[in-house]
């Protein structure tokens, strides 16, 4: 999210020349760089990114090689490496987090001929596409069987930070929750963090003390999976990666990140020469997010319902964002049978009607 | 029989051998670490300490060294008055946050006008005072009740976080970010840019600021009456006091040096190569430029030296990454290993080994 002066300045431009192809590292292969947030053993999400990168190699064996770099902070550290992935002579890179987006941009900008694809940001320039994953559609599922599991009728989430992502994600459990459990409450705790054991762990007793026994996650590790197995009686969900070492209790499902498809699919593009940029927007139907095995700490009824909403929302019949809703502060968003748009869903920056508390902002 | 017998006086010798030693074994040891993960130990040392330097994109990787080793050096010579006098200033990492919302609250005042020559020393000054504010507290607590300075400042680095967290979120946050936490982006605003002083070098204000405080500090250590104030305090303070040193005053004094350049490098950093106040956009330069100190035995030169040691090895730990498939793991374990040997290998600088039994 940041941006160095250099960069900015002429001489990035006389930088870029020095630095520019022809001095770069070149082997007659495909070369696919990887930049993850976390470390690949997080669990969650940079695992499952490593999984995609894994997945590539397993497709294209010797055609292609793969570098990556794991725990790199988003900021200046970002921009070097991914400099530095490109003098060594990388083609096509994924940035694997919302805040490489002004890295990306940067670096993107210095060296046209090599291809970025940037997860979860908004900006595309001719040679940096952007992906996601409709996360929101997995998230519906989970309400509706948090909404019908817990007893206290109290569910926690642990939101990492107030972005666009993280906020549809609670609005489509909390949404689901409702329609089947009409005194269903949520308490969102803010970790401002995408991966820290410790505060996630912290965040789960804090929600658990507060008589919550259902708890959501927008962070990766399994943290809160141990907080809750160690209380006992509360359920929670794979997040990113299907986290079944947890399985059946607490984990009684997940959302699964699967990259892989989308990953070799930009790879054979890069191969193929017939790369452009892109925005990907892929749910349950594409397959890039999946629900993990629900587990049988859930009564089979309640499990085939959520099958059931799962199979409608992957076959176009249901979109989870369906009026009527109304905003938190009473006002209408979506009429009896609209469906809310992409624009809309990519900038969400407000709870629906219900949710209690404010956004940090 | 081995015996560590204490020596009357701390081996010159050994003060400068020690951390070359250091070095050494660790390349030794990290070599095996690697061998064990399969790589070939030579390739990877040379991936680390060779190619940032004199590899094949060392005109990129160079700059590159000076801007991480940049804020490392400010922090640590800051650091270093105190650490020579017996004052554990802990809390660089937080002295350096608020000196970063301090230059940035200023900068952003300014926007969008307001010209350099005002704008840019005023943040400078702000980023200062910033980081002495922070480090007063400490320094103010120990003089007036007895509290332990390590505790405190150490403290403080979470309460500046969570002012860090909530700065990016509420007062500083860029009202035309779209909703997304952090500030407007300080280095593109020309008046508060920390731009490079020669273009293509890495060297930023910040950077140049460092080897002035090198400079500086070598000369107040060495040659003015306070630099032997500190230094007689750390050998001895009883003899300090008999020598008119006044305890309180060194322990203040000493705090606010480090604090006003821990807030000066933080400054730099959010106005120069980070740009905006992120809601984590420190990355730990207090923490490392402890290790950076001691590396460089206190001593101004020596800090020069380890910060850039200490930021070669994170470049290039990155291209070992990048290269060799190291995971990022094994380049952390590479430098915990340079510190623990250093401490090691320095009970030789105040012990002698003796062999056979001491009769």
């Amino acid at each position: 999210m940041k941006r160095r002066t250099l960069l900015a300045s002429g001489a990035g431009a006389a930088m870029a020349a020095v630095l520019g192809a022809p001095l770069r590292a070149q082997s007659g292969k495909t070369k696919v760089g990887f930049i993850y947030v976390g470390p690949v053993g997080d669990g969650g999400w940079t695992y499952q990114h490593d999984q995609g990168r894994q997945a590539i190699e397993a497709q294209f064996g010797d055609a292609i090689e793969t570098v990556y770099a794991e725990n790199v902070p988003e900021g200046p550290d970002a921009e070097r490496v991914l400099t530095q992935m490109v003098l060594g002579g990388a083609n096509l890179i994924f940035t694997t987090s919302f805040g490489y987006m002004e890295s990306t941009l940067n670096v993107a900008a210095k060296f046209p001929d090599v291809k970025f694809e940037h997860a979860t940001g908004y900006m595309t320039t001719d040679n940096v596409s952007v992906y996601s994953a409709r996360f929101y559609e997995g998230r519906a599922v989970q309400g509706h069987l948090a909404g019908n599991m817990t007893k206290s009728n109290k569910i926690g989430y642990i939101g990492s930070f107030p972005i666009p992502e993280v906020i549809r994600g609670i609005n489509s459990a909390y949404i689901h929750a409702k329609q089947v459990n009409p005194d269903v409450e949520f308490k969102i705790v803010w970790a401002f963090t995408w991966f820290d054991p410790a505060k996630e762990a912290d965040a789960a007793k804090v929600l658990i003390e507060q008589g919550c026994d259902v708890i959501l996650q927008h962070t990766d590790s399994t943290a809160p999976q141990a907080a809750a197995q160690a209380a006992g009686n509360v359920y929670t969900f794979g997040q990113a990666s299907d986290m079944a070492e947890y399985a059946p209790m607490p984990r009684i499902s997940s959302i699964i990140d699967n990259w892989g498809p989308y990953y070799i699919e930009r790879t054979q593009a890069v191969m193929d020469g017939s790369w452009a940029s892109v925005s990907t927007w892929d749910g349950i139907g594409k397959g890039m997010v999946k629900i993990g095995e629900i587990s049988d700490a859930v009564p089979a009824e309640i499990k085939a319902s959520a099958e059931a909403l799962r199979d409608r929302i992957a076959a176009g019949e249901y979109h989870p964002f369906t009026g009527p809703l109304n905003k938190q502060d009473g006002s209408a968003w979506l009429a009896e049978g609209e469906t809310a748009d992409d624009g809309t869903l990519a900038g969400l920056s407000w709870y629906v009607e219900g949710i209690e508390g404010d956004i940090p902002s | 029989m081995l015996t560590l017998e204490k020596r009357p006086q701390p081996s010159k010798n050994w003060t400068y051998a020690a951390p070359l030693l250091a070095v050494v074994i660790t390349m030794i040891v990290g070599g095996f670490v690697f061998a064990a993960l399969g790589k070939d130990p030579l390739v990877a040392i040379r991936t680390i300490f060779y190619d940032p330097l004199f590899g094949e994109f060392a005109s990129y990787s160079r700059p590159q060294l000076l801007l991480k080793a940049g804020p490392l050096i400010l922090i640590a010579i800051g650091l270093s008055f105190g650490f020579r006098a017996g004052i554990w200033n802990i809390g660089a990492e937080g002295q350096y946050i608020i000196g970063a919302l301090a230059g940035a609250a200023v900068g952003l005042a300014y926007f969008p006008d307001g010209s350099r020559i005002v704008v840019f020393p005023l943040m400078i000054l702000a980023g200062v005072a910033g980081g002495m504010i922070w480090a007063w507290i400490p320094a103010f607590l120990r003089n007036r009740f007895k509290t332990n300075e390590i505790l405190v400042s150490l403290m403080l680095v979470y309460v500046a976080e969570s002012i860090q967290a909530s700065m990016a979120l509420n007062l500083l946050r860029n009202p035309d970010g779209h909703g997304f936490p952090g500030s407007r982006n300080l280095s593109q605003i020309p008046a508060s840019a920390n731009l490079e002083i020669f273009a293509n070098t890495g060297i930023h204000w910040g950077v140049f600021t460092a080897l002035v405080a090198v400079v500086v500090s070598y000369g107040v250590l060495m040659r003015h009456r306070f630099g032997f104030d500190v230094r007689l305090a750390g050998q001895s303070p009883r003899a300090a006091i008999f020598a008119g040193v006044n305890p309180k005053r060194l322990v203040m004094t000493c705090m606010l040096i480090s604090g006003a350049l821990a807030g000066a490098a933080g400054m730099f950093e959010v106005s120069g190569p980070a740009g905006r106040v992120s809601i984590d956009f420190n990355v730990g330069y207090g923490f490392t430029a402890i290790i950076v100190a001691f590396l460089g035995r206190l001593h101004p030169v020596g800090i020069l030296f380890a910060g850039i040691l200490m930021a070669l090895t994170y470049i290039g730990g990155e291209l070992a990454q990048l290269s060799l498939s190291l995971p990022g793991a094994a380049i952390q374990l590479f430098q915990g290993m340079l510190l623990f040997f250093l401490l090691a290998v320095d009970v030789m600088t105040n012990f002698r080994i003796r062999f056979g039994s001491k009769e």
